[in-house]
This record gives structure tokens, sequence and C-alpha cells, in this order.
């Protein structure tokens, strides 16, 4: 096994998620100012600005490294920008660490924020009849929560998951999310309260999918030679980032599309989208599904943290409700999962959500995570999935 | 059914059947159809078929609409909630999406039905159909 390729975290921080209503860049830059307090860095030592777009805000959503270079001060640092759905911070963050590793930066800040709209995600403006974003609303009315809907009850009929068993994810989350200032849903909930909100996409109620959320994260990272030379204490760094594409023939209906590809030519590849991305990561950092201490993952919808309990091989294929109902991925159990209290807490801001999930593993990493801390966590592992093939994993580690 | 397709290039409405494509050099298909390149990363061919595709398949998961979806879908004036099914066809190794057609029963739903396409009526703009592709079951035989 080769040595993992590390780079270090400094400091993170966040902008509350919530419905806010300001500018993005607002949140971005009070999330990056907090990350540069907590690294003990000077905004003019940043030598790279990777920022994770927002395509909902205009030019300077698409621009976002140098929306928020110039919002900081524009200091003649490098700039990147990545656009990558739900991914977009993990690709901002690989962009980051590969100009670390190269040699080519020292001191980088990677930060996204977003302002969103009410209600359900729409397709950017325009009479495009080639897009599939556009299609799918205009063709099928099929939402993003349309998508939830199909897998949760795909799920329900391979394993016999329950209403119940779905809405106990909430419950978790709620009760974890509950401890953290930056969440936007603080307020513990009850099975049947879950149950009782309306249904969107059946199976799925509303208190089940993620809301659309205002809100910004920031890191600041930097080689591990520059961290111990200015004594950053305790060491927490990031030793893998895994932004794969699924393997031809990927036969799982994915988000904007209205069709799988075809296997009637091609033989299934070794494994769906979901779990390679997560292989990626375990074999790029060498180490393995027992080894961790936590799992950060993308819950759009309460059923869907019970597919990413498989795809981390944190259980067998069809266990996922079983580890839920042991309490194992609660707070104080065996491999807590969401301890930040996940987007069933936080709701989503699509390019912040992936940083967000760093953040929470840093702080848990560094025990800090207070009211919610995970007692002697070592390893860490974030999780997300987003559109046209976008997902991604970061592996932590104290 | 008259009418025009909401949309031209995804379903043939008189025979009421998906239109895909298929590569003359793997035999991969495509829905939409790819025009111009195969999809398949072994393949490299760029000539493809443009081909009706199965008209049956079965229900490989579904959901509802509760909600009215925001533009560019255009609702019915009340919003009318529906359903959407994932449709395995077994032939070209794909999973499609459509409404099911108006007046579907949940209670009739299953993973692994047997469904249908058929041309239905999406919307009405200016008193002509705008057609699309939908889903309805098939009768189980007695």
């Amino acid at each position: 096994m080769t040595e993992p390729k590390r780079v270090a975290v400094l400091g993170v921080g966040m902008h509350p998620w919530g419905k806010w209503g300001r500018n993005f860049v607002e949140y971005g830059v009070a999330a990056a100012r907090a990350a540069l307090e907590d690294a003990g860095v000077a905004w003019p030592q940043v030598d790279l600005v990777a920022g994770a777009d927002t395509i909902r805000n205009g030019y300077p959503g698409f621009i976002a490294g140098a929306t928020f270079a110039q919002a900081l001060g524009f200091t003649g640092s490098r700039v990147s920008s990545s656009y990558a759905a739900c991914a977009s911070g993990a690709q901002a963050i690989a962009n980051a660490r590969a100009q670390i590793l190269a040699g080519l930066s020292e001191v980088a800040l990677v930060v996204g924020a977003d302002t969103t709209p009410k209600g359900f995600f729409a397709p950017v403006g325009g009479n495009r009849t080639d897009d599939p974003d556009w299609l799918r609303f205009h063709l099928l009315g099929a939402t993003n929560p349309t998508y939830f809907g199909l897998y949760a009850r795909r799920r329900m009929e391979r394993f016999g998951s329950t209403a119940e068993d779905f809405a106990s994810v909430k419950v978790k989350n709620a009760r974890h999310g509950a401890a953290n200032p930056n969440a936007r849903y603080r307020k513990q909930v009850t099975i049947e309260e879950v149950l009782a909100s309306p249904m969107v996409a059946d199976p799925l109620h509303l208190q089940e999918i993620c809301a659309t959320s205002d809100g910004g994260a920031a890191l600041i990272l930097s080689s591990v030679e520059f961290a111990k030379a200015h004594g950053i204490k305790p060491l927490v760094t990031i030793d893998a980032v895994s932004t794969v594409t699924p393997v031809y023939p990927n036969t799982t209906i994915e988000m904007p599309n209205f069709a799988t590809d075809s296997s009637a030519a091609v033989p299934l590849p070794k494994m769906g989208f979901r779990p390679s991305i997560t292989a990626a990561i375990y074999e790029e950092a060498g180490i393995g599904p027992k080894d961790l201490s936590m799992a950060e993952v993308y819950d759009l919808s309460t059923a869907l943290e019970l597919d990413w309990y498989e795809d981390l091989g944190l259980c067998g294929e069809g266990e996922a409700e079983q580890l839920l109902r042991s309490g194992a991925t609660t707070v104080g159990g065996r491999i807590p999962v969401n301890p930040s209290g996940g987007l069933a807490s936080f709701g989503e801001a699509i390019p912040a959500q992936a940083i967000a999930q760093v953040v929470e593993s840093v702080l848990q990493l560094r025990g800090e995570a207070h009211g919610r801390q995970i007692e002697g966590a070592r390893v860490a592992i974030t999780a997300n999935q987003g559109l046209f093939g976008h997902g991604s994993s970061v592996l932590l580690r104290r | 059914m008259t009418g025009t397709p909401a949309v031209e290039g995804f379903f043939d409405p008189e025979a009421q059947a998906l239109i895909g494509s298929k590569c003359t050099g793997c035999g991969t298909y495509a829905f939409p159809a790819r025009q111009g390149f195969c999809p398949n990363p072994h393949c490299g061919s760029d000539t493809v078929d443009l081909v009706p595709l199965s008209r049956t398949g079965k229900i490989w998961s579904y959901t509802s609409a509760s909600y009215q979806p925001p533009p560019p879908f255009v609702p019915a004036d009340p919003f009318v909630p529906f359903f959407i099914l994932a449709v395995e066809l077994a032939a070209e190794g794909l999973v499609v999406l459509g409404q099911a057609v108006a007046g579907t029963d949940a209670q009739d739903l299953r993973v692994g039905r047997d469904v249908e396409v058929v041309t239905d009526v999406l919307f009405t703009e200016d008193g002509e159909n705008k057609l699309v592709w939908k889903f309805k079951l098939v009768e189980a035989t007695k």
C-alpha cells in the first residue's frame, strides 16, 4: 500500500443554515472569516481560493472562486471554481488538495455558499428541449423528490423496509441536529410527527425530504509540513478524496435522467455508482469500513441514508434498517452517522453541503462537537451524490 | 388521439412506442436516442439507428407527484396529483420513467407488474393536445 497523500485542515468555518434570503456571498465570506480565525491564518497568507459554484445566483455564482476572493479583498491569489451539483464542494476540496500536493499552493481557502428559492428546485430558465433537466420537469413533472421516492419504494420492495424505518432516520438525525448551532432545524421529532407530515413523493413525507437552504461553509487547507511548522494541534488531515464517475452501464435511474444506461450489450459493472465512490476512497486511503469512527452521508431523503449504510460497507445489503434500529448509527453507538444532524437538520445549500460534511468531521475528530461529540473519534468519512453521475467522498483522520 | 408531441423525437404517437437508438456496432440501446455516437465506452461507433422500443415492461419502482411540480411542467388547473413509474424494458436493458395514466389506482401499483406504453395528453395549448408517452397497467390475465 502506498502512503496516503495527506493535506492538513488548519481551520473550519460555517455560516448557519436557514432561509435568510440574503446574498450568498455574505454567507461565504462569514464562513471564510470564521475558518481563517479558526486556523490562525491571515487572509493575505492564502494563495489559492477554491470556490464551489452555485447556479442560481447569476454570474457571481458561476465564478465562485473569484467572487469570494474579490469579496475578501483581492490579494493576487490563484482561484478555481468548481460545479458538480451536490459534489461541488468536494471537487473544490479535490482541486485545492491537488494544488497543495503538487506544491503549487501552501495555504488554500475552500468555500461554498448558496441562496436558494422556496420549494422544489426548478431547472434554470429557457426552452431547452435538449437538456434532460428541463425535459424531466416538462414531460414528466419529475422533481428531485420523485427520484428519492423511487429509490425508497425500491428499497421497501427489495428489503421489506417500512415507513417507520424511514421515519426513524429523521428522528435520529433531528436528535443529533438539535445540538448543532449551525443547523436550520433544531427541534426533535417523533415517528408519528414525521408520518403525519404531508406525503410529497410516496412513500416519503415532507419531513423526510431535505429542504432547500441558505448557508455557507469553508475550510483552510495546507500542506502537512506547513501545519506542523505552525504547531497546529490536534492535526486533522484529509487522506483521500473520491470523485469518480459511475462505470457504464449505470442501471440505477439517476437525476435528472429519465432513463438508465442500457445493459443489453455491455455486462454490468462490478459495483453500482454509490458503492464505487466509497470503494475508491477506501482504496486510496488504504483502510476499510471497520476503521471508521463516524460517517456524514447525504440524506437527501431518510431512505437514502439507509442506502448509504450499505454503500459504505457499514453493514450488508438489506441490513441497514437493523443497524439503525440497533442504535449503532446514533451518537454513542458503534458507528454514528450524521452526527451533525445531516440534511434532515440542515436542509441543502448545494455548494456548501459537501464542505459542511467535512467541517463536522473535523470538529468531531478534534473533540469540539459540543453536545453531539463522538468519544475518541479518529477516522471520519463523508459521502454525497449529485446530478449527472457526480458523487464524492472525503476521508479524514486525526 | 389527435395532437402533436409536446417535444418531438421521444416517441411515436401512432405506434404508441418510445423511440430510442441502437448502435449498429455493438447493439447498445439508448433512450433518449443518441445522435451520432454510441454511449458504450468500449465501442466508439458513430452510427446508430433510430428504433421503436418494447411497448411493454415491468414496474421497477413507482412514486407520486403529490405536489404541483414547478415550470416548465404545465399543470392542470386545479392540479391533479399523479404517479410516476420507473419501468424496466427487458429486451433493451433500460429503465425508463413516465407518468402513469390518469385514474391509476395506488392500490394497483406493485413492483414487477406489467405495463404498456400509451400515447396520452400532457397538456392542452390553444386548443391543441400536446402529447407524451405514459404507462398504463396491463390487466392481469385471469
